[in-house]
């Protein structure tokens, strides 16, 4: 296997299959920090998404997990161009959504439509629930007709279940389950291609969630939708993906069909995620050996060189780890499928067992973070331990 | 700190005076021209030292409202509490302000679920954590540096002398509950209530501040009340856990028992409603239908009733009590359920 060191290149010449509705190529996201009184001077960049590759399928829910600041809501929203992506493509049922622009970019707009996680904070305190629905069906000239429109309306409500008389009402008479619902019914007024759906149901109690959950995946199927499901609970996107990427500091660490990833994870960071979640089984939880993670997410302002997962990484060897960046690529391994992809250097060794973990010296990751607004890379030396 | 833990179990819980007994908590606030909501209702548990108890339920169960009412950090007006939380012989509820404040810090602590809004922003890291000795201990600043100092590393925070001059902005998430740790822990108390100390928090964070709190209450034989309504956190931290719906409880068993065979039907519809990790992909869940209502009626009723796939004729014409059942060693079992899942599904 070759892991040439090119950093990000997206690989325009490979044709992109039919069954492919969003295909992206080297998306970067980059916000400048600005400091400054009378000239708004860029001191650095947060790079909040560093060349992110994916390609979701027509009908499957891409699932994109990572802990808080990783960048994974950015790169939903610039997926729907919410946010400008600084570099790379976008290609939505081939056409690069990058390079749109004006009426064409707010037509296109119908094709894909969000869930966002706060859904009284997404919804407008003074539209009826009718009013909410219509605006974007009116906006794409789906209301021409009333009695058509009316018609839809009370179909889309029926298909999130809720009662037909919810259309009078405003956001805050509706229990929190009931506004995702709204919400979601909102994203399918239009008739999407696509969902994107950020946090959908973290901010529900558990008993609500599990209704939301179910509601989305009875709505993939009646309207065949495609989702990309950003979440940072892993037993939740576990259920409803077909596909799963992890993402660590603005960049895809591993990519697998959600069985095999959870089955076998082989990047050291999905390892730890995994055994960082709670099972609710007393019995799996006194048995499971932890990878408890020293310190926290370094700043994605000023990214570690090399594997941006070093710092942290029990498995860091004194080689490559911390000079060279790992691109995402399929390993020679009894039992990983080819669809299976880490971006680690020593994922096979570390899978046989041929590396062990050792030891993380929580100062070391600090000392990386400690300058979050030198906009150069740190060095640093290998690690002691 | 990137040790891969194992956790050993804890079976071996001998049983002493508890060292804090709560007796039919409840408390009810009163809104002019509103009719009286009850929190809690008739709330009653123990917790011996060195155990950890759990109130599990979901927004509204009223498991804050418990331990809010223990601390005495209720409001003084619009509320009334009633019932007893003795601690070591004397009823927390009875205390005037002035003594409350004697013990909060000292005796019993409090960990927040949100750091930021929990620490003072102006004040640095340092001089919040000396304050607690200073006040309880008698203690003057120079002398309560180091000990902050020593309570920063026991927490895990890397380079404690320079993060004691600190604010809390310059901390992350997971820095600043460790900060607010090292605070309640500040006094070593006998009690410490944990009111959802990792919601805010990732997961990865999440395993390091419960690996703290784990490793706190078995090295130093403290209390802790762990406040969540994540039934993972539930299964891996706590001794005994109680279910909580509408403000009272509705479960109570050992951790082991809970899971394996949830008797009551929230219980029972709480488990099945969560995806797991270690379970069968693209298996359909179960949720419990409905959602939490505002006033649950407990008069001549059960208030899980309408949600309730077990409910019988009897569950919306008497309330039913909270009663002993068969099962549990140590924990004894209690459920309050006229018609319980049985137990061998």
């Amino acid at each position: 296997m070759s892991t040439a060191a090119t950093e990000t290149t997206p690989q325009d010449d490979v044709a992109v299959p039919d069954d492919v509705l969003v295909d992206v190529r080297g998306l970067k996201v980059h916000f400048p920090i600005k400091r400054g009184v009378f000239f708004d001077r860029t001191v650095g960049h947060v790079y909040a998404v560093d060349g992110m590759d994916m390609q979701i399928k027509r009908g499957e829910t891409y699932g994109l997990v990572g802990e808080s600041g990783c960048g994974k809501s950015t790169f939903g929203r610039a997926l729907l161009r919410l946010e400008e992506p600084t570099e790379g493509t976008v290609l939505f049922d081939g056409v690069d959504v990058a390079s749109l622009k004006g009426e064409t970019l707010r037509r296109k707009r119908q094709d894909m439509q969000m869930v966002f996680q706060d859904p009284l904070s997404s919804l407008d305190p003074r539209q009826t629930v009718e009013s909410l629905l219509l605006e974007g069906m009116q906006a794409h000239g789906l209301a021409k007709d009333g009695k058509a429109a009316t018609a839809r309306l009370r179909e889309l409500l029926s298909a999130v279940g809720l009662p037909p008389a919810a259309l009078r009402k405003y956001p805050h008479e509706f229990s929190g389950g009931q506004r995702q619902r709204i919400g979601i019914a909102r994203a399918l007024s239009v008739n999407p291609q696509l969902i994107v759906a950020d946090e959908p149901v973290s901010a529900l109690d558990v008993s609500v969630q599990a209704q939301v959950v179910n509601l989305l995946e009875e709505l993939q199927e009646e309207f065949s939708l495609t989702y990309l499901v950003v979440a940072h609970d892993l037993a939740v996107v576990r259920h409803i993906s077909d596909r799963v990427g992890v993402m660590y500091l603005g960049a895809l660490v591993e990519e697998a069909d959600a069985d095999d990833l959870y089955a076998m994870p082989l990047h050291p960071y999905t390892r730890a995620l995994m055994s960082a979640v709670p099972v609710p089984d007393p019995t799996t939880e006194d048995r499971r050996e932890r990878i408890i993670l020293a310190g926290d997410l370094p700043s994605p302002a000023n990214p570690p060189t090399g594997c941006r997962f070093h710092t942290r990484c029990p498995w860091k060897q004194e080689e490559r780890c911390d000079t060279e960046r790992p691109q995402l690529r399929t390993i020679e391994l009894e039992g990983v499928p080819g669809t299976h992809r880490v971006a680690c250097h020593f994922a096979e060794q570390i899978q046989r067992g041929e590396i062990q973990p050792h030891e993380v010296d929580v100062s070391f990751v600090e000392q990386v973070d400690a300058q979050p607004d030198d906009a150069t890379p740190v060095t640093v030396e290998p690690g002691a331990p | 700190m990137t040790a891969t833990t194992t956790r050993t179990s804890r079976d071996a819980r001998t049983s002493r005076e508890p060292l804090l007994q709560v007796r039919d908590l409840s408390v009810t606030f009163r809104r002019s021209g509103e009719e009286p909501f009850h929190a809690v209702s008739g709330v009653s548990f123990d917790v011996q030292p060195g155990q950890t108890v759990g109130l599990v339920g979901e927004s509204g169960c009223g498991k804050s409202v418990t331990s809010l009412a223990i601390m005495g950090l209720l409001p003084k007006r619009g509320n009334t509490v009633t019932g007893e939380a003795v601690f070591e012989g004397t009823d927390l509820l009875k205390l005037s302000p002035k003594q409350m404040r004697d013990r909060r810090g000292r005796d019993v602590a409090m960990i927040f679920q949100d750091p930021l809004s929990s620490l003072n922003p102006v004040v640095p890291i340092g001089r919040q954590v000396t304050e607690v000795m200073e006040r309880h201990q008698g203690l003057s600043r120079k002398e309560a540096e180091p000990k902050a100092r020593e309570l920063l590393d026991k927490v895990g925070i890397p380079d404690p002398s320079r993060r004691l001059k600190e604010y809390p902005h310059q901390l992350s998430g997971g820095m600043r509950q460790r900060a607010l740790i090292a605070m309640a822990l500040a006094c070593a108390p006998r009690l410490l209530i944990a009111d959802e100390p990792t919601t805010a928090l990732d997961v990865t964070i999440q395993a390091q501040i419960l690996t703290l709190l784990k490793d706190l209450v078995q090295d130093s034989d403290t209390a802790l009340i762990m406040i969540t309504h994540d039934l993972g956190v539930v299964a891996g931290l706590c001794d005994e856990v109680n279910v909580l719906y509408g403000g009272r409880i509705v479960e109570r068993a050992d951790r082991h028992d809970l899971f394996a065979r949830p008797r009551h039907p929230y219980t029972h519809g709480l488990l099945a409603s969560i995806p797991r990790l270690d379970s069968a992909r693209g298996e359909r869940l179960n949720p419990v239908p409905g959602s939490v209502a505002d006033n649950l009626p407990w008069d001549h009723a059960c208030a899980f009733a309408p949600r309730c796939s077990n409910a019988v004729e009897a569950c919306r014409t008497t309330q039913p009590e909270l009663e002993r059942i068969e099962g549990g060693v140590e924990t004894p079992r209690l459920l309050r359920c006229h018609n319980p899942i049985s137990e061998e599904a």
